[in-house]
């Protein structure tokens, strides 16, 4: 969109092209979005398989087809080390050397580092922990039985892969967003699409702290478009206890509010499909299947409290605790007391011509799916245009 | 220490609580208590909650009247502080348990008491509450209570006490641990 506007620019890149779909990927991965969905500007799907969804390698191989049909100027292995204000513009600090820019769009993601809770720290040493970027599969698990802790998408995906591989697993579960993946016939994320939802701008949203800080739904993209919520992984025979609250005297101990938590996403769940139906009832000629609605997540009778980390019971800990982005180098003032970039729908408050791009619902809810880039892209280039 | 098992009084009957010890041993169904509270809304954030029947020793129980409790905000929560705060009642059943905690072991260890008393601090960041930031908890981050005891012992056998009394505490184990809460919703 840049070189449309005949606007001088460069794309910095710290490795490969999609570097983070090569590295920071657990093996089986596959987006939550449908392959019909992963559509990029003037790019959309034209596999064999629109209903599918793609692995890591397909989304980075997509990645590097856009990269090169749309003759980006990228430069690979450049990773900027330190960004900071120079005069009116910025200076970028890479191996490659300094770079100045008059404005820079901050598009590094808001997932760089595993976000683990301090209550780590009370760990016995014999529990092995690890995060979604060094799991990669469950043979690298030491034997025996796991601790999940998280359950959105990484955490029942995650929980239900390990569980498979014939182990023990028991999830914590703190606040969740239930999801079906296929509902009257079609894919969730279809109708989140259809419905307009995803649309919805950041300054149209009653509660955007709370927006931008919602777990990822509990869904998978397997090629059986199963649906996996806690129901599913305690079918599978994976334990659910309630939200890790602490670490004491070598023993975890859950919180035993667990049946709320079930409750609410329950009732947030439904509220979904009401909107999904009643925006349906409006259209006519729609091709899908007749309103329907889930069991209710069944609560175990009593979950358990506590678990003696020394009993040999559980081994090693997933932390599939969300994420955070890493702005270390990023040596400009606007960040918040949390180390998050306070912007204006990804215009950088306080440092003129400095944009961020790829966080939750930067502008609107879809902005960090594949799709939801092009939107978000055309509004920042447009504002990024004017202030030059 | 002068003072010896018969000649303190403190007002429990330890010998009462011994017994029981041992006849429940035989009968471990007759251990298993319900306790129970109801609670009405009365306006804005005033409600009051009264206790009476309870189940326990095989059968339905009484208190000898029905106690109530009166809960409310205060005014610098804008509401009109009928009576005190749940959060402060919950330091009055940690306390009260505590203290009576101290006076049953002390009867049993022959300590005699002239004083007891308890205070107790909760800090809380209300942030939690209102929905400020989701990262800070909604309850308590740390409850403080200091005993202050007159009383036939040391220094060292008032700290064992104390800490005698917060290992059989209900209330010090329901505010330490997690417990499973089921809440149902009936509309009437």
């Amino acid at each position: 969109m840049l070189g449309e506007r005949s606007i001088d620019h460069v794309v910095l890149e710290r490795g490969e092209i999609a570097n983070s779909w090569r590295r920071e990927r657990w093996e089986s991965l596959r987006l939550l979005t449908p392959n019909f969905q992963c559509r990029l500007p003037g790019f959309r799907y034209d596999g064999d398989d629109p209903e599918g969804y793609m692995s890591s390698a397909d989304v980075a191989a997509l990645i590097t087809r856009y990269a090169e049909a749309s003759n980006a100027p990228v430069r690979t292995h450049t990773e900027v080390t330190s960004l900071s204000l120079d005069g009116d513009g910025y200076r970028l600090r890479t191996p490659a050397g300094e770079l100045r820019a008059r404005s820079v769009v901050i598009a590094s993601g808001a997932c760089n580092v595993p976000a683990v809770p301090p209550l780590r720290e009370a760990l016995p040493s014999s529990i092995e922990c690890f995060t979604p970027f060094d799991y990669g599969n469950p043979s690298r698990l030491p034997e025996g039985g796991v601790l999940v802790v998280g359950a959105s998408a990484t955490g029942v995906q995650i929980a239900d892969e390990i569980r498979r591989s014939g182990r023990r697993v028991i999830l914590s579960v703190g606040e969740h967003v239930r999801m079906p993946r296929m509902y009257r016939g079609r894919d969730v994320l279809w109708w989140l699409e259809r419905c307009g939802l995803w649309d919805e701008r950041y300054d149209e949203i009653d509660d955007l702290e709370r927006a931008r800080n919602l777990p990822s739904p509990q869904l998978v993209g397997s090629p059986e478009r199963a649906t996996l919520d806690l129901n599913a992984l305690s079918r599978a025979g994976v334990e659910l206890v309630g939200r890790l609250a602490a670490i004491r005297d070598g023993e975890a101990l859950f919180s035993g509010g667990l049946k709320n938590l079930f409750a609410l996403a329950d009732l947030k769940m439904n509220r979904l499909l009401d909107r999904f139906d009643e925006w349906a009832s409006g259209q006519a000629d729609l091709d899908v299947a007749p309103p329907e609605r889930f069991e209710p997540t069944h609560a175990p009778a009593s979950p358990r409290l506590r678990l003696d980390l020394a009993s040999g019971e559980v081994r090693s800990i997933v932390w599939a605790t969300g994420f955070r982005p890493d702005y270390r180098w990023l040596h400009v003032p606007v960040t918040d007391a949390k180390g998050r970039i306070r912007h204006d729908g990804g215009v950088v408050n306080d440092a003129p011509r400095l944009y961020a791009i790829g966080l939750p619902v930067l502008r609107r809810r879809k902005s960090t799916f594949i799709h939801g880039a092009e939107d978000d892209a055309r509004d920042i280039v447009e504002h990024l245009v004017r202030s030059l | 220490m002068a003072a010896t098992t018969i000649s303190v009084d403190n007002g429990v009957n330890v010998q009462a609580l011994l017994d029981a010890r041992e006849a429940l041993k035989q009968a471990p169904e007759a251990a298993r208590f319900t306790w129970r509270a109801t609670c009405k809304w009365l306006n804005g954030t005033h409600s009051r909650t009264s206790v009476n029947g309870f189940h326990g020793l095989g059968q339905e129980q009484k208190h000898k009247t029905e106690f109530t409790f009166e809960a409310d905000h205060p005014e610098v929560f804008a509401s009109e502080d009928n009576g005190a705060t749940p959060v402060e009642l919950v330091l009055a059943g940690l306390a009260s348990c505590l203290t009576a905690g101290v006076a049953a072991v002390a009867q049993n260890r022959g300590i005699q008491l002239r004083s007891v008393e308890a205070k107790l601090e909760g800090t809380m960041d209300i942030r939690g509450i209102l929905g400020v930031d989701t990262d800070v908890r909604n309850g308590y981050e740390d409850i403080t209570v200091t005993f202050n005891i007159d009383a036939d012992a040391s220094q060292q056998e008032i700290e064992a006490l104390v800490a005698q009394s917060q290992k059989r505490s209900a209330v010090f184990d329901i505010v330490t641990n997690p417990t499973n809460v089921t809440v149902q919703a009936f509309k009437v």
